[in-house]
């Protein structure tokens, strides 16, 4: 049979076209495609957001001194709190048990004597929510970090005013990175997230379309005409190719002009990523979907192989290096990861070659690996 | 393909087996299929009949044996012989989101038909089919007898020598299977070797050449003719019965010479026992002025008479079925009853305006083709769907008003198999006794009563699901009785099922409405019509004619046609349906 395995572009023009009609008088398709791309962009931009932007905290500065009065505007200074200061602190400790407050900062009356002689730190305190302990941590880091950089700012203020040159730069870049206020994680997330949104939508569109053949009767009349397994692949991927790659056009457009992340690589270079991306995620969906014979199994199964994985497994809300070295070996199979590595660069750093051409072999490894089982998994017969 | 061969198809020694634990699908098959004749394949649902067909066709691999359709191995050669087939699966294979050309002009790249040839061949095909004026329209939002001229068409692209047709006619009004059996036979007469599998006897009647399946097998082989000219002698009517024809039946099926038996209308067929004579009417309490009377054999005949003949006359559910007694404020004359039945679906009429009333212990039959309002007017008069207006009443109930007082007295056996197939038989009782609110000693005693009765003692213990079908119809038919049921709602009960499993369950509901429990049945075969008391057509959501079977065709008995026949019947007072709805159209402007 294989010797007669031969592509015919008669054929295949054939059942892609079939195909194209199918997907523009069903709204379901046009709706994966189009709509909820934009939607679950948005959720993941703008809902999941690792910075805790303005914590309600509490201040009381017991010190009149000009340190403390400094310190106090540094706080009072940073975005990522909303200071509260006026209420005596037995009602600020009420409120943080109700939750009205995430924690408290308190500088005592001492702290300007201690600061001058060194032992600042042990005059400033700082109470939290344990109960929650993410933003308990949150507020008691930040802290740290204003008060390291505040430290620095009062050493170079001195050295200046003495009229000396700062012998060192205090500033800690690493620091920064962490606590930058506002975008960076943005920046950082929603290109994570197009990889997550564009895996569930590849392998949702291609998840139904085997699965329809089968459950309509249509599969078994295809299969009694001169169609062969090529084309039956490449006319279920071709077209639900084209509609991937315009979601995907879509999430860019909506990535860089509504959400303002700020886009550094070549568009050319990022469709070719996609194409290969596209690979593994429509041919999961493929190979579901001919697994199956069933669209709703196969749809369910879809969304729980493609999202999980992609969400928890990609990198992109967790860190794979502090996942257990099992795990961290079983992200390599999932395509999410690659993609989402690739988007970043593209956006964050920019067409950098040597980045991208890793994350590119692995998709392509992967891609191959995707459509091959869905081709061995097609047959010409019903059997 | 130089000389013709004489057989196009030839099997040898065919098995197909899908799970070694189960028995063979295709269980050893040898035969010839002679060219250019219409050959049917016939028997009930899970005899074979499909898997035959996906071998020809080079869909399924055997499991020994060979095939060869037209000299080739569909397998080993599949690519020549694809461009020779045309196969038309059981739901036609068409593209309901596209339309009737598209799904041509798809067929039609394919099995690259081109240029010239693919204009003539649309021409050709759409002239053919008379869907020249349906090219635009969807597939989907074709009538059932539409899609399969279309299903026939596609199929017929690259003009093949063989054709394959798996159950066309399944749920499609008798007119368009009357054209669909011209446009076929025509093509046969071509020089087209055509292999028609049916589970309807009276449409294999019309092949040149019949192969009777059943569990895998053929049972036999040969032109209708033959096979019914042998039960020639053996086919008898009693007529004008004086008394209840259903009595006359029970008693003649008990004779030994009687192998099988069938109510007809006012008249009760039988079948003799080979060599067997006429038993004494007397034997049989058919009334003074009743005769015999020798009547033409039928396939079905054939078929029963190889299975070894039906299931005997008396119904053992009948037996342990007590005499309903209706409360004294339920008119006996309207058990159930549609006032002005109206259903809508949007912009779309189900049904329209329609009204019928139901006696105690008759047997009321909707008849009509799928997509006519049948099964709507049914659910309705159920309380499972809800009329847009008009009553559906049950024993003077309305059932929009109180329907669960109405459900406890009516059992209702849905047309697809509803019971639970991951359950056991014993568990799936036991559930929906319990659902009636049987319970302790009562509960049992009426378990081991259903056992007995329908025979389910071997398979008590299986999954509903690895039941064979029989079985599953006879576990749903006790599901629905066993709260002893004033009114029984029957959906296509013997649809798929083989014709001495038909037969029985025609006793059963014989039996039931001897009891006096009022019987609503849905059926598309003609045949069965005949076993109700009184029926209602249904066409396009209307009802066209209500009355007793021997009046309905009566009613369209010429000179020409004396004795027509319950699809003659059918046929006729559909065509005067479409011709009344053609007169109302011209007369408004």
């Amino acid at each position: 049979m294989s010797k007669h395995d031969s592509l015919s572009f008669r054929r295949l023009w054939a059942l892609c076209r079939k195909e194209s009609y199918q997907i523009v008088r069903d709204p379901s398709s046009i709706l994966v495609a189009f709509v909820m791309p934009v939607i679950l962009l948005f959720i993941m931009g703008y809902a999941v957001n690792l910075d805790a932007a303005a914590v309600r905290i509490g201040l009381q500065v017991n010190d009149s001194g000009l340190p403390a009065q400094k310190l106090a505007q540094a706080v009072q200074s940073t975005t990522a709190f909303e200071v509260h200061t006026g209420e005596p602190l037995r009602v600020q400790m009420a409120q943080m048990s109700q939750g009205q407050l995430r924690g408290i900062v308190v500088i005592q009356s001492d702290f300007s004597t201690k600061w001058l002689q060194g032992r600042g730190g042990s005059a400033v305190q700082v109470l939290t929510d344990g109960a929650e302990p993410n933003t308990a941590s949150f507020v008691s880091s930040y802290m740290q970090g204003v008060w390291v950089r505040w430290q620095q700012q009062m050493l170079q203020d001195s050295a200046t005013s003495a009229g000396q040159v700062a012998t060192q730069s205090p500033i800690d870049i690493r620091l920064r990175s962490w606590f930058n206020p506002s975008t960076v994680s943005r920046n950082y997330l929603v290109p994570g997230s197009i990889a997550v949104v564009m895996t569930i939508i590849g392998a949702l569109l291609t998840s139904m379309v085997v699965a329809r053949e089968w459950e309509r009767g249509t599969m078994e009349a295809l299969l009694a005409t001169p169609v062969t397994r090529t084309e039956l692949l490449l006319s279920k991927v071709l077209p639900y190719y084209l509609l991937a790659i315009i979601a995907m056009l879509l999430c860019l457009g909506v990535a860089v002009w509504i959400m303002q992340v700020p886009f550094r690589g070549s568009v050319l270079s990022l469709l070719a990523l996609t194409t290969l991306f596209l690979g593994c995620a429509l041919g999961l969906g493929l190979f579901l979907s001919t697994l199956f014979r069933n669209q709703f199994n196969a749809a369910q199964a879809a969304l729980t192989s493609a999202f999980l994985p992609a969400l928890m497994l990609s990198g992109v809300l967790y860190e794979i290096a502090s996942m257990q070295v099992a795990l961290q070996w079983f992200t390599r199979i999932i395509p999410a990861r690659y993609f989402a590595n690739a988007l970043q660069t593209e956006f964050q750093a920019g067409t950098v070659g040597s980045l991208l051409w890793t994350d590119a072999f692995f998709l392509f490894l992967l891609t191959v690996f995707w459509l091959g089982l869905t081709a061995m998994k097609t047959k010409r017969t019903l059997d | 393909m130089t000389t013709p061969e004489r057989h196009s198809i030839q099997m040898d020694g065919l098995v197909k087996s899908f799970d070694a634990a189960l028995s063979n699908a295709i269980d050893g098959i040898t035969t010839n299929i002679v060219s250019g004749t219409i050959t049917g394949l016939v028997g009930p649902d899970g005899a074979g009949k499909t898997t035959l067909l996906r071998m020809l066709a080079g869909l399924l691999t055997p499991t020994h044996g060979t095939v060869r359709v037209l000299g080739l191995d569909p397998m080993q050669d599949a690519h020549t012989l694809r461009m020779q087939i045309g196969y038309m699966p059981q739901k036609f294979g068409l593209y309901e989101d596209l339309t009737v050309m598209e799904n041509l002009t798809l067929y039609a790249d394919l099995r690259k038909v081109v240029g010239t040839a693919r204009r003539e061949s649309f021409e050709r095909l759409l002239n053919f089919t008379d869907l020249t004026r349906f090219t635009d329209r969807y597939a989907g939002k074709l009538s059932g007898g539409m899609k399969q001229k279309l299903g026939l068409a596609c199929s017929l692209l690259g003009t093949p020598q063989v054709l394959l047709l798996d159950e066309p006619g399944v749920g499609v009004d008798p007119i368009s299977r009357r054209e669909l059996w011209k446009m076929v036979s025509e093509l046969a007469q071509g020089g087209m070797t055509v292999v028609w599998s049916t589970a309807y006897l009276d449409e294999a009647e019309l092949c040149q050449d019949v192969r009777l399946m059943n569990n895998g097998r053929f049972i036999a082989s040969g032109a209708p003719r033959d096979l019914m000219d042998a039960m020639q002698g053996r086919c008898w009517q009693i007529t004008q019965i004086a008394g209840h024809r259903r009595d006359v039946l029970q008693r003649a099926l008990r004779l030994p010479d009687v192998i099988d038996g069938a109510i007809q209308g006012h008249n009760v067929r039988l079948v003799l026992r080979e060599g067997a004579k006429c038993p004494d009417l007397a034997t049989v309490e058919a009334g003074p002025q009743a005769q015999w009377l020798q009547v033409q054999p039928r396939l079905e005949d054939a078929f029963i008479s190889l299975l070894g003949g039906g299931p005997g006359g008396d119904s053992a559910l009948a037996q342990v079925t007590p005499v309903v007694h209706l409360s004294a404020d339920v008119q006996p004359d309207a058990v159930i009853e549609a006032r002005q039945l109206t259903k809508r679906f949007g912009d779309f009429v189900a049904t329209n305006d329609i009204s019928f009333k139901v006696k105690r212990g008759e047997i009321f039959g909707l008849l009509g083709p799928n997509g006519a309002g049948k099964s709507t007017t049914f659910k309705m008069e159920c309380g499972l769907l809800k009329p847009t207006s008009g009553q559906a009443l049950v024993m003077g109930i309305d059932l929009k008003t109180s329907p669960t007082e109405a459900r406890q007295r009516l059992g209702y056996m849905a047309q697809k198999f509803s019971l639970y197939k991951q359950l056991t038989v014993q568990q799936n009782l036991v559930f929906f006794s319990g659902i009636y609110g049987m319970t302790g000693h009562t509960q049992q005693a009426k378990i081991e009563e259903m056992v007995t009765v329908f025979g389910l003692g071997p398979h008590r213990n299986d999954l509903a699901d690895t039941l064979p079908l029989g079985f599953k119809q006879r576990l749903a038919l006790a599901c629905a009785v066993m709260h002893d049921p004033q009114l029984l709602f029957l959906d296509e009960p013997t649809s798929g099922v083989d014709p001495v499993t038909r037969r029985e369950f025609w006793t059963h509901i014989n039996g039931l409405a001897d009891k006096g429990v009022t019987i609503m049945v849905t059926t598309h075969f003609m045949d069965e019509a005949e076993y109700c008391d009184r029926m209602a057509l249904i066409y396009r959501g209307n009802m066209i004619a209500l009355g007793t079977p021997d009046a309905l065709k009566a009613s369209v008995a010429t000179t020409e046609r004396p004795n027509p026949n319950m699809e003659d019947a059918f046929i006729e007072l559909v065509l005067a349906a479409d011709r009344q709805e053609q007169l109302t159209e011209e007369a408004q402007p």
